[in-house]
């Protein structure tokens, strides 16, 4: 995948958790939940629904090192380059 | 038409999802109920089959009403025909029972709601105006003469929607030809409510229980800080052996330990109903959940205390998503024992809610922050999260509501336990 559809990827998962959002003003450097109204459970199942579209399980201990869009693409690049 | 809430007045008959004839057992939906809090599964609480519906689709009617007649189990099958089935209450004969599917509890609350008499309804007095005093409030604040307004409510009592109605037509520009006087009761719904409504009878509901709550009972607040440090370790360890599928938050574990204190508190679970305690059946805990448009709601997980933490992670999963979908089922909301909030996701520590009537306690969590911590002569740095008790002191005092919350902080502290 490349770094633009991991990109989309998350966006489309994130608006289906909050459909109230405009995805096109998400700031890729910032922190999503400054700017997404996201409890534990929304980002729970926002982890659930990438596993499923991508088969990557992302343990809870890495949570901190993925706050921003553009680090979700980071760590999900290695573990999605041959797809 | 079932209560779903110290502050509902009337529901919507949305969706008949059984048809005469059927043969229904216990804890089945069989219908779906449009109400303030969206899109609510009626649940039926006998076994039997279905005889005929007194509401048909499309109608609106008060709580209380007669929705269906249901042939119980055990009851002669051969049922007459009732006479020119009423809306408004019930007139069943003998051999079947009128229902008003599952849920009746938490018992209706006292002052608003006569309970529906048996023969035909009540006629209003002419010196005494049949009114809510919600109704009348509500007629204040729109100008509606009370006087004036046609009721629909119980014994033709004026409801807080037949005052709103009133107050809507007399904004309406009058229609040309008069319009023929809506037959009592029998009102066809509102074409379905739009998202703005929606909000706006929610906010309406919210306003009208709180208010109530903050008028009826007195609140007492209590708050203690608990180490996590135990349960946090203990959930990373857990959660690293399941999938993210199977995954648990730790909310999960504070419901569990509220339900496992309240075994030993049962002043704290159940309601305050005609100037007495009654106890809750199990221990149901409301979650309140906060819509991502505004509003909130607190469907009840069920028997909290029985479940492992599995099972509610699975409920908690569940009932979040429902609510999110706007499809809850009558037991859900009706049967909460308590209310537990947990507004920390927003960042604040402290919460000191305010109880959701008729039941008599609320608790509520703050986010987990990372605070010294003195033991033993020693300070360190510890994850805490400050817990609170919102009591109602008719039904209990503040020394018993500490004890509990020192059984929640006990609890916590042992977190496999649980």
């Amino acid at each position: 995948m490349t770094d633009e559809e991991i990109k989309a990827l998350v966006l489309r998962e994130l608006s289906n958790i909050a459909p109230e959002i405009d995805s096109s003003r998400i700031d890729p450097a910032v922190n999503v939940r400054d700017q997404v109204d996201l409890d534990s459970m929304n980002v729970l199942d926002l982890m659930i629904a990438i596993h499923q579209a991508t088969g990557v399980e992302i343990p809870e201990a890495d949570y901190p090192k993925i706050l921003t869009l553009n680090d979700f693409v980071a760590y999900l690049r290695p573990r999605l380059k041959d797809r | 038409m079932p209560s779903l809430g110290a502050d509902m007045e009337a529901g919507t008959l949305v969706q008949w999802l059984v048809k005469p004839g059927d043969r229904i057992k216990r804890g089945d939906v069989i219908a779906v109920v449009e109400t303030e809090k969206g899109a609510i599964e009626i649940e039926v609480f006998v076994n039997g089959i279905v005889h005929s519906f007194t509401v048909q689709e499309g109608e609106k009617v008060p709580v209380g009403t007669v929705l269906a007649l249901i042939a119980a189990d055990g009851e002669a099958p051969a049922v007459p025909t009732p006479p020119a089935i009423k809306p408004v209450p019930p007139i069943a004969p003998p051999p079947v029972r009128p229902v008003t599917p599952a849920a009746a509890a938490p018992p209706p609350r006292a002052e608003k709601q006569p309970a529906p008499a048996p023969g035909p309804a009540l006629q209003p007095s002419p010196a005494r105006l049949r009114i809510s005093p919600l109704a009348m409030r509500v007629a204040m604040e729109l100008g509606v003469d009370p006087a004036a307004v046609k009721g629909t409510g119980p014994g033709g009592a004026i409801t807080r929607f037949d005052v709103e109605a009133a107050a809507k037509a007399k904004a309406a520009p009058p229609p040309t030809p008069p319009a023929a006087p809506a037959p009592a009761a029998l009102k066809p719904a509102r074409p379905a409510m739009m998202a703005a409504d929606k909000q706006a009878a929610m906010r309406r509901a919210i306003a009208a229980a709180m208010a109530r709550s903050k008028r009826e009972i007195p609140h007492y607040y209590l708050g203690t800080r608990i180490d996590m440090s135990r349960a946090m370790a203990w959930l990373r360890e857990e959660n690293l052996k399941r999938s993210v599928n199977d995954r648990l938050l730790y909310s999960v574990m504070l419901l569990k330990a509220v339900a496992l204190a309240l075994r030993d508190f049962p002043e704290l679970n159940g309601f305050w109903v005609d100037g007495a305690f009654k106890p809750g059946e199990g221990i149901h805990v409301g979650v309140a959940i906060s819509l991502r448009l505004g509003g909130l709601v607190a469907p009840a997980i069920h028997d909290v205390d029985k479940k492992n933490l599995s099972e509610i992670m699975t409920g908690l999963h569940d009932l979040v998503k429902r609510v999110r979908a706007g499809v809850l089922r009558s037991s859900e909301i009706a049967d909460a024992t308590i209310t537990v909030t947990s507004l920390g996701e927003q960042g604040v520590e402290h919460v000191f809610g305010v109880i959701y009537p008729p039941q008599v306690a609320l608790v509520g969590f703050g986010k987990i922050v990372e605070q010294p911590w003195a033991q033993a002569g020693m300070v360190g740095v510890r994850p805490v999260i400050m817990a609170s008790l919102s009591g109602d002191h008719r039904a209990s005092d503040g020394h018993r509501g500490g004890l509990f919350l020192a059984a929640l902080d006990r609890l916590l502290q042992e977190p496999e336990r649980l």
